[in-house]
């Protein structure tokens, strides 16, 4: 269970482009469940993602992690937390080009240090499971989109998330892709994983997987505060 | 702790492959950085090589000698002088040196022509300096033929070539029994080319000199000191040649070394953020920055120092041989003796390795340092 409490993120404070893109947001967030952040864009999504999952820290605020509090954890641990509990699928994807698929998929979890026959047939079944296990060789600039981004999905699970975050996942795609991506979703969640997406497209919005669809503007929550499906 | 050598495998496996994966620019990279560390070495070698030489012909030249003058000019000095010498307190012994120099026009090359103190040498038998060996292509059982001081062809046999530590002590030596040497340069009985003095208490020489002078007014002490001096200065003019030398490199290689830390490429720069975004630590970004950047240094040290002690010893640093002209006779077909002190070696070690690792750690600490949400907009 994820919970923000008058979460604020300013960019350049005290300046004159000072600007604020999350400015109070108050929520809580059940583990298991899929939810969509929605809105305009700048509307703080983005952003919101980033501080859920310990990319940025909150201008001020507190988040708490399975009620822990976890705004104020030094570096170091706020690092190894983020490794351990969240998978990142960015809308870019940023694969590392003319790196292979395998070792993409792999690359998280090296400062983890665990054995390499380990990490590697872990690496491979997540390949096999998104249907990539012919292409673990490949150099990721010859993928098509939709492997590109099944790489991608790999790599944000591949050090065992509990949550799943994702940006605009199908910003790149077709509308077979879309629902082929929020079918997966579905399946992740059946498994217990927590997932959040920010994303535009109405096709995330309406998927029957999403539990709760969460809608932001000029970095609040509209109201009424969201709509439970 | 398996955890961590994990890790480090790891990281070490992708900084090669990271390496591999950029292998033009880093080729090129490590072209440079040899041909530098290759120059450096070759000085470093050539001058160490070079001190260790003048050290070996002081540690064998006498305290003091003592020749005679005429005019001003070396002249040949009598037994008596020996006996007068002998009487003077602190000295030691006294023995009477027979030697010249002897021009080769062949080889356009001067030998010195010895009759040792040490070894006995059979008449009509000589031992060669492997520079004349080299020169006159001569082994063990061919024949020397040289032009006596009236003319006359005198041959000798060679019985062996000196191999000693210091070629450069013994490249152009050709011992001969003394009483070869008069009859080749046509010395009387009872002449010597020097004398050699040997003075009980080294802190006496001076004193055992200035007695000699009055002893014997028409003679000339020579002290080890002086020669020392006359060697360090020779030296000196060559060190400061390879010294600016060696700081031209170094400062093309500062130069080097601080174009690659000005510049991370923008891809580079994308693999940061990835790397971060991935949840790596700066400090993980750090250390596979550092394999790399210890990889390539490593591998052009080595190379670089083998490429120079290839050329500086085997090939006899035929791109340095022109600071060594007028320091050998025998040159250019001198060689050095391999010498290398480990601490200049790790002096090198540290001027090149450790500046260019911290070159590649540098730029990336500053763009490892962003937060890993910026990768998220891009
Ligand atoms: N590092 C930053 N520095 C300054 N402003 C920033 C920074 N990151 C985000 N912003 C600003 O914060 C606001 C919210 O950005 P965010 O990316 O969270 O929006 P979003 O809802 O994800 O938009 P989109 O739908 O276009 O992705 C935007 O106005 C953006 O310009
Ligand atoms: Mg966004």
């Amino acid at each position: 269970m994820i919970e923000l409490s008058q979460v604020r993120k300013v960019f350049h404070a005290g300046r004159p482009n000072e600007h604020v893109a999350v400015a109070g947001v108050s929520l809580t967030l059940e583990a298991g469940r899929l939810t969509v952040f929605r809105g305009p864009s700048g509307s703080g999504k983005t952003t919101l993602l980033s501080l859920i999952g310990c990319m940025t820290r909150p201008t001020s605020g507190r988040i708490f992690l399975q009620g822990r509090e976890i705004t104020s954890l030094p570096l170091p641990f706020l690092t190894d937390l983020r490794r351990r509990t969240f998978g990142f699928i960015f809308q870019q994807f940023h694969l590392l080009a003319k790196v292979s698929v395998l070792e993409n998929v792999m690359l998280p979890a090296y400062p983890l240090g665990e054995s390499y026959s380990a990490l590697k047939s872990r690496a491979l079944s997540w390949l096999e499971r998104l249907g990539l296990a012919a292409k673990a060789a490949a150099k990721v600039e010859w993928l098509s989109g939709g492997e590109a981004q099944r790489v991608a999905i790999a790599r944000a699970l591949i050090n065992g998330p509990q949550v799943l975050i994702a940006d605009e996942p199908t910003a790149h795609l077709d509308s077979h892709l879309s629902q082929e991506f929020m079918a997966l979703m579905a399946d992740f969640k059946t498994a217990g994983t927590t997932i959040l997406i920010a994303s535009h497209d109405p096709l995330v919005h309406e998927a029957v997987a999403v539990d709760r669809v969460v809608d932001l503007r000029d970095g609040r929550l509209v109201s009424p505060e969201s709509r439970i499906c | 702790m398996a955890r961590r050598l994990h890790k480090q495998r790891y990281l070490l496996d992708f900084a090669l492959s990271s390496l591999w994966r950029r292998k033009g620019k880093n080729l090129a990279l490590l072209g440079v950085y040899s041909l530098l560390v290759f120059v450096l070495a070759s000085v470093l070698f050539f001058t160490q090589a070079l001190k260790r030489e003048a050290a070996l012909v002081l540690a064998a030249s006498p305290e003091l000698i003592v020749q005679k003058l005429a005019a001003g000019r070396h002249d040949l000095i009598p037994a008596a002088y020996a006996e007068r010498l002998r009487e003077i307190r602190g000295v030691s012994r006294v023995s009477g040196r027979l030697w010249g120099y002897y021009y080769d026009a062949r080889v356009r090359a001067n030998y010195t022509v010895m009759a040792p103190e040490e070894v006995a040498v059979p008449e009509q038998a000589v031992l060669v300096g492997a520079g004349i060996a080299r020169g006159r292509h001569l082994s063990r059982g061919s024949t020397l033929t040289f032009q006596g001081y009236d003319g006359t062809p005198r041959a000798f046999q060679v019985r062996g070539v000196l191999s000693p530590e210091s070629e450069l002590l013994t490249a152009d030596l050709v011992l001969m029994a003394a009483a070869d040497v008069r009859r080749l340069f046509g010395l009387a009985e009872g002449l010597y080319t020097d004398l050699t003095v040997a003075v009980n208490n080294p802190r006496e020489v001076a004193t055992v000199a200035a007695k000699i002078q009055e002893l014997l007014p028409d003679t000339r002490p020579i002290l080890r000191d002086e020669i020392r001096r006359t060697y360090e200065a020779a030296f000196d003019w060559r060190a400061g040649i390879l010294l600016s030398v060696f700081s031209g490199a170094l400062l093309a290689f500062l130069i080097f070394a601080w174009d690659k830390a000005a510049g991370l490429s923008a891809e580079e720069r994308r693999e940061i953020g990835i790397l971060k975004a991935m949840g790596w630590e700066t400090g993980e970004v750090l250390q596979l920055k550092f394999w790399e950047g210890a990889v390539v240094s490593l591998t052009a040290f080595f190379m670089g120092t083998l490429a120079a002690y290839l050329h500086v010893f085997v090939a006899a640093a035929p791109l340095l041989a022109p600071v060594l002209q007028g320091w050998s006779v025998l040159y250019p077909r001198f060689r050095l003796t391999p010498f290398i002190g480990l601490f200049e070696v790790a002096i090198l070690f540290f001027f090149t390795v450790v500046p260019y690792t911290a070159a590649t750690i540098v730029p990336t600490w500053r763009a490892a340092g962003l937060e890993p949400d910026q990768v998220m907009r891009s």
